[in-house]
C-alpha cells in the first residue's frame, strides 16, 4: 500500500515536471530574438510576400499567447482572438498528437527525424553504458577489495586517466588507429553503396560501424563508475555492520555480496540515472567524431542552422529522458533502500 | 577463556607502531562477567578486536596466547577462526543502528548467522528459530520482516542479542551495549543481559566506561590504561579496595549515591598517544602519587593478594 502510494507520488511528480517543461521550452525559443522566418531562410533578397508565405506556413503569423503578438510586451495585438487560435495552445495540441512542427531547413516534420535519431543514439548509448556500468563497477569492486594494492593502484591510475581524457579528443585518436590499423570504418551507420541481401548483414554493418564510437563512449564513464563504485565500496567496508558480518564469520566473499554492494549500489544508481538523462547530448561530441547519425549531432546542426522546431523538439525529448531517468533511479532506490519509502 | 600477555601494535605510515596492547592477561571463566574498563583510547577495543582476530588491515598481534576450548585462538587457521566467530565467541556492538546493516531485514540478518553455523537450510526451521529468538529479548517475532530503521534504539539493541544468541555461543564480547541508549532502556538490556546469562550459562566480556554498570552486573573487572592492565580483580576489590591511583581517581570521577554532597572528580591531562608514550609509568604524568621511579620505569604486574593484581611502584613497595 505504502509502496504503490510512493510510486503514485513519484510519477505524478514526473508528469508535472514535463508540463512544466513543456510550457518552459516553448516560450524559452519564442524570446530568444531574431524573426525565425528570416534566419530560417537566410536570404536577404526575400521578398516581403515570401517572408509572410513562410510564417503563414510555419504558423508564426498567429499570436504566441492571446493579447501578445509576441512576448515583447510593447506589441499587445488583438485580445478578442480565440484563444485557442495561437502559437502556444496550438503547440500543445499538436504535442498531444505527436506532433513537433516542421524543420525549417528540411521540412520534414521534426517528430519523424527525432525518431529515427533517437533509436541511433539509444543504440550507442544503451551498449555504451551498458558495457560502462558492468566493467566500471567490476573494476571498483576488485580495486575496493584488493584496496592499496598493485591491483587497485593499477586501475586507479587507468580510471583517472580515461575519466580526464577530452571525449573528442579520444574519439578522434581511436578513430585513427581504428580504421588505419583495425580496418575498421571510419563513420556513419551503414557502408554507403552496399547492398544488403538479409537484414542479418545489414545489422553486422551496423554493428561494425558501432565498434569505435561504443569504445569511446565506453571509455569516457568507465572511468568515472570505477573510481565512485570503489570509493563508495570502501566507505561501505569500513561500516559497522560490515564489522558484525566478519564477526559472525562471514566470508569475505559473501559479505562483498550480501552486505557491502546493495549499500554501495546507492549512490551509483543515481550517478547512471543522472548520466543516462544527460546521456543524450553528452553523446553529441562522440557522434560528430563519428558522423554518427544520432541526436546528438543532429542537436548540433540545428544550432548551426537555427533549426528552431527541431530543437525545440530535441529538448523536450533529452528533458523528458532527464525526467524519466530520475523517475526510474527514484523507483530503482526505493527497491534498493527500505528508508526511502518511510522518509 | 584464558589470555596471556596479549600485545597488539598498530603500524603506522612514517611512524614508530603504536603499542595498543601490551602483555594483557585475564581469566573468563564459564558463567562469569568480567567487566573491562577504561578512558577511550585505553585498548578496550583493541583488545575485543584481538580476540576475534578482527583488527583492521594495519594491527598486528605480536605475542600471546587466546587459549578457548583446548586451543590456541591465535594459532587457527582463517577457515578454523571464521568457524569460531559467533558459534561460540558472539558479539554485541555498541549503537546497533550501525552495526545493523539498513538494508537488510532484521530476520534475515538474525537468519544468516544461523544458516552460517548451523548449515540449517529449511526455511522453516531457520525462521522457527529467528522467531524463538526475537522472543527471547521480547519482541514480536512478526517484526523480523521490518528494517532495523522501522526499530527503537532499545530494540535494535534487544535484536543484536538475538543475533548473538543465534548459535548459542558460551562468550559474548558486549562492547559498550547499552552507552547510546537512555537511562529506562539501559536498565532493560541489562537486566535482559543478566537474565539470560543465568539462563544460558553465558560468560560475558563487558566493555564500558560506565562504571555503575559494572558494579551492578560484573563478577570481576579488568581496569586498562594506555594499552596496559592496571588493576585486575573481583568486583568487591575494585571498588572497595582499589590499589592503583588510576583506578581510585576513576571511581572518584563517578558519582556516589552515598556521597551524595561530594564534588565529583575529573583527572586532568588526556591519556597518552599509543605512539608517544612516556618512558616509565603511562599514567605517571597525570598521577596524583607520582615520584621519580614512576617517570624512568614501568612497573610490573605485581600480585597485592590472591586475585588482586595491579601495575604501580607504590603497590611493589608494600
Amino acid at each position: 500500500m505504502k509502496r504503490s502510494r510512493y510510486i503514485a507520488q513519484k510519477v505524478g511528480w514526473a508528469l508535472l515536471t514535463i508540463l512544466f517543461v513543456i510550457t518552459l521550452n516553448f516560450f524559452l525559443f519564442r524570446v530568444l530574438p531574431g524573426d525565425p522566418a528570416r534566419a530560417g531562410v537566410r536570404d536577404p533578397r526575400l521578398t516581403r510576400e515570401a517572408v509572410e508565405a513562410i510564417r503563414v506556413r510555419f504558423g508564426l503569423d498567429k499570436p504566441v499567447i492571446n493579447c501578445f503578438q509576441s512576448l515583447n510586451p510593447m506589441e499587445t495585438g488583438d485580445c478578442f482572438i480565440n484563444p485557442l487560435d495561437t502559437q502556444f495552445f496550438i503547440y500543445v495540441g499538436n504535442l498531444l498528437q505527436g506532433e513537433l512542427g516542421i524543420s525549417y531547413h528540411t521540412n520534414r516534420p521534426v517528430a519523424d527525424m527525432l525518431m529515427e535519431m533517437l533509436w541511433n543514439t539509444l543504440l550507442l548509448i544503451g551498449l555504451g553504458q551498458i558495457l560502462a556500468i558492468v566493467l566500471g563497477m567490476s573494476l571498483g569492486v576488485l580495486a575496493a577489495w584488493k584496496a592499496r594494492t598493485a591491483v587497485d593502484h593499477g586501475a586507479l591510475l587507468f580510471s583517472l586517466t580515461a575519466w580526464s581524457l577530452p571525449t573528442f579528443w579520444l574519439g578522434i585518436i581511436l578513430l585513427f588507429i581504428g580504421s588505419s590499423y583495425w580496418g575498421l570504418p571510419i563513420g556513419g551507420r551503414l557502408t554507403p553503396g552496399t547492398v544488403y541481401n538479409t537484414s542479418i548483414e545489414r545489422w553486422l554493418d551496423i554493428g561494425n560501424h558501432l565498434i569505435l564510437p561504443t569504445l569511446t563512449y565506453t571509455i569516457v564513464f568507465l572511468g568515472e563508475y570505477m573510481l565512485i563504485m570503489r570509493s563508495t565500496l570502501l566507505d561501505v567496508l569500513s561500516e559497522d555492520y560490515i564489522l558484525t558480518a566478519k564477526a559472525k564469520g562471514i566470508s569475505t566473499f559473501q559479505i562483498l555480496k550480501d552486505h557491502a554492494l546493495r549499500n554501495a549500489m546507492l549512490p551509483m544508481v543515481t550517478i547512471i540515472a543522472l548520466n543516462l538523462g544527460f546521456t543524450v547530448t553528452g553523446a553529441i561530441q562522440i557522434e560528430t567524431v563519428f558522423s554518427w547519425p544520432g541526436l546528438g549531432g543532429a542537436i548540433f546542426t540545428a544550432v548551426n542552422r537555427r533549426d528552431y522546431p527541431m530543437l525545440q523538439g530535441a529538448f523536450l525529448l533529452i528533458a523528458i529522458s532527464v525526467i524519466f531517468a530520475n523517475l526510474a533511479a527514484d523507483l530503482f532506490y526505493s527497491y534498493l533502500d527500505p528508508r526511502v519509502e518511510d522518509s | 577463556m584464558s589470555v596471556t600477555d596479549l600485545s597488539t601494535d598498530f603500524l603506522l605510515e612514517s611512524a614508530p607502531p603504536a603499542h595498543a596492547l601490551v602483555n594483557v592477561s585475564f581469566t573468563l571463566r564459564e558463567g562469569e562477567v568480567l567487566g573491562l574498563v577504561g578512558e577511550s583510547g585505553c585498548g578496550k577495543t583493541t583488545l575485543m578486536l584481538s580476540l576475534m582476530r578482527l583488527l583492521p588491515a594495519n594491527g598486528r598481534i605480536t605475542s600471546g596466547t587466546v587459549n578457548f576450548m583446548g586451543q590456541d585462538l591465535l594459532d587457527l587457521g582463517e577457515n578454523a577462526m571464521a568457524d569460531m566467530r559467533w558459534k561460540h565467541i558472539a558479539m554485541i556492538f555498541q549503537g546497533a543502528m550501525n552495526a545493523l546493516n539498513p538494508v537488510q531485514r532484521v530476520g534475515d540478518q538474525i537468519a544468516e548467522a544461523i544458516v552460517q553455523h548451523n548449515y540449517i537450510q529449511e526455511k522453516g526451521v531457520v525462521d522457527g528459530r529467528v522467531a524463538e529468538l526475537l522472543d527471547l529479548v521480547g519482541i514480536g517475532p512478526e517484526r523480523r520482516r521490518q528494517y532495523p530503521h522501522q526499530y527503537s534504539g532499545g530494540m535494535r539493541q534487544r535484536a543484536m542479542i538475538a543475533m548473538a544468541l543465534a548459535c548459542n555461543p558460551q562468550i559474548i564480547i558486549a562492547d559498550e551495549p547499552t552507552t547510546a541508549l537512555d537511562v529506562m532502556v539501559q536498565a532493560q538490556i541489562l537486566e535482559l543481559l543478566d537474565t539470560l546469562r543465568q539462563r544460558l550459562g553465558l560468560s560475558i566480556l563487558f566493555v564500558t566506561h560506565d562504571l555503575g554498570v559494572v558494579a551492578e552486573m560484573c563478577d570481576t573487572v579488568l581496569v586498562m590504561y594506555g594499552g596496559v592492565t592496571v588493576e585486575y580483580a573481583s568486583v568487591d576489590t575494585i571498588y572497595n579496595d582499589p590499589q592503583h591511583p588510576y583506578t581510585r581517581e576513576l571511581l572518584r570521577a563517578f558519582p556516589d549515591l552515598s556521597r551524595p554532597t561530594e564534588k565529583l572528580a575529573s583527572i586532568p591531562g588526556h591519556p597518552p598517544r599509543l605512539n608517544a608514550l612516556p618512558p616509565g609509568c603511562r599514567f605517571a604524568p597525570r598521577c596524583p602519587a607520582v615520584f621519580d621511579r614512576c617517570h624512568t620505569e614501568q612497573p610490573a604486574l605485581h600480585q597485592v593478594k590472591l586475585g588482586h593484581w595491579a601495575s604501580c611502584h607504590l603497590v611493589e613497595r608494600m
